[in-house]
């Protein structure tokens, strides 16, 4: 009895997820990285085929495909602008949020709506307002770029950066509005005390306040940028153009679904994966530093 | 210093919800007018676009198809993930912490690395191409709402659960009639949270049906606005109106309980 701990019962009920577990995530998860080990194909159904061992090869396929270092490059910019953008935004507006008395309601719903909203339906608006002849070009007249914002191979990632930014602000000013709550209000006393400006306490308390949830924005921003697919795929018409805005989950679905390399594309899965916990791990040492 | 907060906040705030107005509008305009005026039209409004999308995607086969996908996830996770949660944060069991470290480790992998293996696994091994199950399957308990329920349990006093088992209620008993009722708040989070990720995912629907009749709303909209739209007569009006109908559920259900979309509730959720 005491072997199964003093509840038994528990592993009946936690059951039905230990197996969603092990079957959506732990089996995949092992079987992704035994695909980029081996030669894999789609056969027809009911074919017994080979899948033999190869090594490292496609690993060394993937690391030298044009197309994927076009694609890394690609989120890099998306990155570069996407990150700061969000950190920086999403705190000034949670701290004002933060303090706002009146009007709460509606300033909610106007900052989370986008985060709530689909992006194929929020993807429709934007290429009306950001194609040649779109509000956006009209507003700008002559300084409006040629070729338009999202064929233009210099401005087509920026936009899909931006457009990313506005579409997930609210969640992490959400995240940045809990973490407000846990900054004790004596800090603010103290500062307030000593004569410190509020652009003062905003960097002396807050931003300190508040770094580990700068560490989580960051980390989530940088998945929600490798997971990139929808923008990429509807925005610019398939990482166009000329793949200027292709991400690697596009690059993934292009070459293991459309082309039939499911090995090439567990493998860039892998690379794209070690590649995020990297940065996450560098980003966390780097701000959790004092 | 009060007044710049309150210009700087009500100037964002208009800002981000420009495109939703806009989104409205150009819905129901009968020719695009992308002039600076032409956002504000005064007359001239119609509905024929959402009759032009509607002829070209089966809205409410799509809806209706959009709705079996979300009630899946949000029945799967409504019930697996209240036992797991209340498992989790109420009793002592082997496997208790190997289960709590990988509710926390599925929350950091991400869905791209798991999106071929699934792919190979579900539509080629288990046939379930063009089928809600195959739909459901990689979403059906949502793992963050698995967390939050878990967080929400934990705070409930001990003393409650002790005085129901002394009286002899079985687990079951004691999570459905002293647990459940005093985390309704929680679950109505955690349902709201759980509906948007199915409603608007794109990616996976999209790999799993190729049939048009299977289709949720987003998938189908998508291949509109990346096939057929080039030829329709006024491409963007149908697109704003598809838009629309896919937007207004979620942005509907959003703005009706926006209270419960508070930072204390995910607060508690994401600090862990």
């Amino acid at each position: 009895m005491r072997v199964l701990g003093r509840h038994p019962v528990g592993m009946i009920l936690s059951a039905p997820y230990a197996v969603y577990l092990a079957v959506i995530f732990a089996y995949p998860l092992g079987f992704a990285v035994w695909m980029s080990f081996h030669d894999y194909f789609f056969a027809a159904p009911g074919a017994i085929v080979d899948h033999p061992f190869v090594g490292l090869d496609n690993y060394r396929a993937v690391l030298t495909d044009p197309g994927v270092h076009q694609a890394f490059q690609n989120i890099l910019i998306f990155l570069v602008i996407n990150v700061p953008l969000t950190t920086g935004l999403a705190l000034v507006l949670a701290v004002a949020l933060n303090r706002a008395v009146h009007g709460r309601a509606f300033l909610r719903v106007a900052f989370y709506v986008p985060y709530v909203t689909a992006s194929v339906a929020v993807v429709g608006v934007w290429l009306f307002l950001f194609n040649s002849g779109g509000l956006v070009n009209s507003v700008l007249g002559p300084l409006a770029p040629d070729p338009s914002w999202l064929i233009n191979e210099h401005l087509a990632m920026p936009t899909i950066a931006v457009f990313v930014t506005w579409k997930q602000l609210g969640f992490f000013i959400l995240l940045y509005l809990a973490a407000l709550q846990n900054v004790p209000k004596e800090l603010y006393e103290s500062a307030a005390v000593d004569g410190a400006s509020a652009w003062h306490r905003f960097w002396s308390v807050t931003v300190p306040a508040v770094r580990p949830a700068t560490a989580l924005v960051v980390i989530l921003a940088l998945i929600t940028g490798a997971n990139l697919f929808t923008e990429p795929y509807l925005l610019t018409g398939g990482g166009g153009p000329n793949g200027a805005s292709a991400s690697p989950v596009l690059v993934m679905y292009q070459r293991g679904l459309q082309q039939g390399e499911p090995d090439f594309a567990a493998a860039l899965g892998v690379l794209l994966v070690l590649g995020v916990l990297i940065v996450a791990y560098i980003n966390r040492r780097l701000i959790e530093r004092d | 210093m009060k007044a710049v907060r309150y210009v700087v906040l009500f100037a964002g705030a208009l800002i981000f919800l420009f495109p939703f107005y806009y989104m409205l509008i150009g819905s129901l305009q009968s020719a695009p007018d992308t002039s600076i005026t032409g956002a504000f039209p005064t007359s001239g409004l119609t509905l024929d676009n959402y009759a032009d999308i509607n002829s070209r995607v089966d809205l409410v086969g799509s809806l209706i198809n959009s709705g079996i996908f979300t009630g899946g996830v949000l029945l799967g996770t409504v019930v697996f993930g209240v036992l797991a949660g209340y498992a989790l944060a109420r009793l002592r069991f082997r496997g208790r912490g190997t289960l709590f470290v990988l509710v926390l480790l599925v929350q950091v992998i991400p869905f791209q690395l798991l999106l071929i293996p699934l792919y190979v696994l579900i539509v080629r091994g288990y046939g379930l191409a063009d089928s809600y199950l195959g739909m459901i399957l990689p979403f059906a308990i949502n793992t963050t709402a698995v967390f939050i329920f878990r967080q929400f349990f934990l705070q409930l006093p001990d003393d409650l659960f002790a005085a129901a088992r002394l009286d002899g209620a079985g687990e079951l008993r004691v999570l459905w009639s002293v647990a459940l009722p005093l985390v309704r708040p929680a679950l109505l989070t955690a349902v709201l949270l759980t509906f948007i990720g199915p409603w608007n995912e794109f990616l996976w629907p999209f790999l799993v049906t190729k049939q048009a009749d299977m289709q949720p709303l987003a998938v189908s909209l998508a291949n509109y606005i990346s096939n057929v739209s080039a030829r329709a007569a006024n491409p963007f009006g149908a697109i704003l109106a598809g838009a629309c109908v896919l937007a207004a559920p979620a942005v509907g259900l959003f703005i009706a309980f926006q209270r419960h979309f508070v930072s204390s509730d995910l607060g508690s959720g994401v600090k862990g």
